[in-house]
């Protein structure tokens, strides 16, 4: 007897060849409908007018070559050259030329750290001193005077350290004073909570480029005569003060998404404030609101940009100083792009990393 | 709680309880941390504000806004109010500020109007046209707003010619590095009063959207709205056109000298300002629409499309009132971004209430005051828009049993 197996029962019938494979992707998502296919037609059309040439501006006519500002006014395409030819003061401001494998050193350092951080089988305790030890060694390289390191005045610093220092720096200090403030505004003191209210809104109102004026024209006037305060530090604080506004709403925000229940429990153990949210609120409210703390990274990271307003030697500023040289005038497109790759590369893997974080800490909750 | 017993056991230990220690007793101790906190506080700002008393009198800088009612002696670029450098601060900054609410007012308007298209293209289910917006969010999200508005501002002044070779695509717009000259219709009496139509067009049509509202709710009929508001709002200025014979005068921009003449002159600061804020404000309001489309559940498309209701009517019965109240109040604080992020103009030098009070105070050392001024008007545009919010947020909250 011939044995009972589904296949032989019938052959199945393949789907018709249009609507799997290339085709039927085709089909399916780029011409379904009379407007779907116009506008995909639509897209085409302006790509290829766009694209070739693009990349023949980009690439194919290009100058790359170091120094070569006359083969660029010759040129019909991009002149890499305002980049290749000025990448070291462009990444490093005034720093000594001789010195500059310190903030690259530092800069590999900060990388790393960051990298490391982002794997959360290493979110322990001990991160926090690996960050510690970390920080203190990127100051040492950068300021030196000790281990024969040749010292380096603070107003020397440029380009991307001083960026990345800014940003790096501004959310660390930022982060107690956010939660603080974000405290604050819980307590159920009145005087407490108004004056944290006050700060968070009053913060939040104002664009950050009036607490850069703030710091760099009325700050020195805060202080008693003969007390100076470096310039970076100033435009340091007015970053610091203004992202911790922020992170007080971030915080607020995962302050109340924690029930009522936990306060309870812990008020029953009999923890007191302290006890209770250090040990029973702070380390479930600050895990979930982690992805939106890195997209304040990113705006801090972007907004540390503003310091060229106020004359700080950051990234911009130094690109800017490369491109009033009269030899580079005019190729302000090109260094703007080799910039905003830049952003746009730090910006994109923390947002990607945003939400990759996301969805793998939402993962406990969807069960 | 019930009435203190009066229990003989319990009795002393009433009494005790009484006599607790004010420290700690969480009410008093919370009066106590408080009068510490403003204590610190006033002693800070006490601090502060004494040093730089001391610090203004050394330098023999007046205090007050005394100075507004100087003579500025500085030119601005562009105004909307008459001003020459003889005006006053005050005026100056008030064309500042005027400059501001311009910008931010146009580029609210076309972010909306942008963001809302790409938000929607990102959901598209044409691939391309869903990828191509994912990448423009990605990327304009990800670039500074102020490169960005550097980069516009490079583009105009650097690649454009000079206004003698300007760009002439069609006829009544120019193209140079000195901005955009563009035709506007001449200023004769027909168009005024096709403005008037409009005005009436758009007043007619918020009459007819409540009385629409009305007559369903009362009866259930649904009147084409969309439709008639716009015939109307389209229609009215278009019959008085007519009416005065279809006049087709243009005040056309000329090269006379080294610039244009006529027509309206939109400088490039003005325009690399706008590109900047509306490219990079877009991008934001674009993932906000997203979100707000896609918070709104499938089941509701679907139990309105089982109820037999026509897909606009889907739209615009179900989804759109269920996804605006998601989508309002992120947006709001977009847009106040992007009037805040107007405050960049100062780094292209466009004369907006920021880069005007800047030069205010470096004419005058006034920083106190000057800072002082920027930070009130922002204030004002914040707490002004919060306070809509509130009373918009109150009058569209879910109603909850």
């Amino acid at each position: 007897m011939e044995e009972y197996t589904p296949e032989a029962a019938y052959s199945p019938m393949k789907p018709p060849i249009t609507h799997t494979g290339v085709i039927g992707w085709i089909k399916k998502n780029l011409f379904n409908g009379y407007l779907n296919s116009l506008l995909t037609l639509g897209i085409l059309f302006v790509f290829y007018k766009i694209i070739p040439p693009f990349i023949r501006w980009a690439f194919l006519d290009s100058v790359w070559c170091p120094d070569c500002a006359g083969a660029c006014r010759k040129a019909a395409g991009a002149c890499w050259s305002v980049v290749t030819s000025n990448i070291r003061f462009i990444i490093f401001g005034f720093y000594p030329y001789s010195q500059q494998w310190r903030p690259l050193i530092a800069m590999l350092l900060l990388f790393g750290l960051i990298y490391y951080s982002s794997k959360r089988e290493n979110w322990r305790k001990s991160l926090i001193y690996i960050w510690a030890i970390g920080l203190f060694v990127m100051g040492t390289l950068m300021k030196g005077g000790i281990f024969g390191l040749v010292p380096v005045e603070s107003t020397k610093w440029g380009g991307l350290p001083l960026t990345l220092l800014l940003s790096v720096f501004g959310l660390t200090a930022a982060y107690p004073l956010g939660v603080i403030l974000a405290l604050g505004r819980r307590s159920k003191m009145p005087g407490i909570r108004w004056l944290s209210i006050i700060y968070i809104e009053l913060i939040r109102g104002v664009p950050l480029i009036s607490l850069l004026f703030m710091a760099s024209i009325i700050f020195p006037l805060f202080l008693p005569e003969g007390v100076t305060i470096n310039k970076i530090l100033r435009a340091q604080v007015a970053i610091i003060l203004f992202t911790a506004a922020y992170i007080a709403e971030v915080v607020r925000g995962g302050l109340q998404g924690i029930s009522k229940g936990q306060y309870e429990a812990a008020e029953s153990l009999g923890l007191n404030y302290v006890l209770t949210m250090r040990l029973v609120i702070l380390p479930q409210a600050l895990k979930i609101v982690i992805p939106p703390t890195v997209s304040i990274l990113i705006s801090a990271f972007k907004d540390t940009s503003l310091v060229v307003i106020i004359a700080l030697w950051d990234l911009m500023k130094t690109t800017q100083s490369v491109l009033s040289h009269p030899k580079w005038m005019g190729f302000s497109p090109e260094a703007y792009i080799f910039l905003a790759i830049l952003y746009f590369l730090g910006c994109f893997s923390m947002s990607n990393y945003s939400r990759k974080l996301e969805r793998e800490l939402s993962q406990g909750e969807q069960r | 709680m019930d009435k203190p017993s009066t229990h003989t056991a319990n009795g002393p230990y009433l009494k005790e309880i009484e006599k607790v220690p004010f420290w700690l007793d969480p009410k008093k101790r919370a009066w106590v941390y408080q009068f510490f906190v403003f204590c610190m506080v006033g002693l800070l700002a006490y601090y502060l504000v004494s040093n730089t008393i001391l610090n203004l009198k050394r330098q023999h800088i007046a205090t007050g806004f005394g100075f507004l009612h100087k003579e500025a002696s500085f030119e601005i670029g562009e105004s909307l109010i008459p001003y020459s450098a003889a005006s006053t601060y005050g005026r100056a900054l008030l064309v500042g500020a005027l400059n501001t609410i311009k910008v931010s007012f146009i580029g609210i308007i076309i972010t909306l109007i942008l963001g809302t298209m790409i938000g929607v293209a990102r959901l598209s289910s044409n691939w391309l046209v869903s990828k191509l917006a994912g990448f423009y969010i990605e990327v304009m999200q990800d670039i500074p707003v102020l490169l960005q508005l550097f980069f516009w501002y490079a583009i105009f002044y650097e690649t454009l010619p000079s206004p003698r070779q300007a760009l002439h695509p069609f006829n009544g717009l120019f193209l140079s590095n000195r901005g955009v000259a563009l035709a506007v219709p001449a200023a004769i009496p027909a168009y005024k009063y096709m403005l008037l139509a409009f005005i009436a067009g758009c007043v007619a049509a918020y009459f007819l959207r409540k009385w629409a509202r009305k007559r369903q709710e009362r009866t259930g009929k649904i009147f084409p709205v969309f439709l008639t508001s716009t015939a109307m709002i389209l229609g009215f200025p278009l019959i008085v056109w007519v009416a005065f014979g279809a006049p087709i005068q243009m005040n056309i921009p000329k090269l006379s000298g080294f610039n244009f003449k006529g027509g309206i002159m939109l400088t490039p600061e003005f325009i690399a300002l706008l590109t900047g804020l509306v490219l990079y404000t877009s991008a934001f309001v674009a993932e906000v629409v997203r979100a707000g489309i896609q918070s709104v559940s499938k089941g509701q498309r679907e139990a309105a499309m089982a109820l037999g209701l026509k897909p606009p009517y889907v739209l615009n019965l179900v989804i759109l009132p269920q996804a605006m109240r998601v989508i309002i109040p992120p947006l709001t604080s977009q847009m106040l971004n992007l009037t805040k992020n107007s405050s960049l103009a100062v780094a292209i030098g466009f004369p907006d209430f920021v880069s005007v009070a800047n030069t205010c105070i470096n004419q005058t050392g006034q920083a106190v005051e000057g800072v002082a001024l920027i930070m009130a008007v922002y204030l004002i545009f914040s707490l002004s828009t919060s306070l809509f919010m509130n009373w918009y947020n109150k009058k569209t909250a879910l109603v909850e049993r």
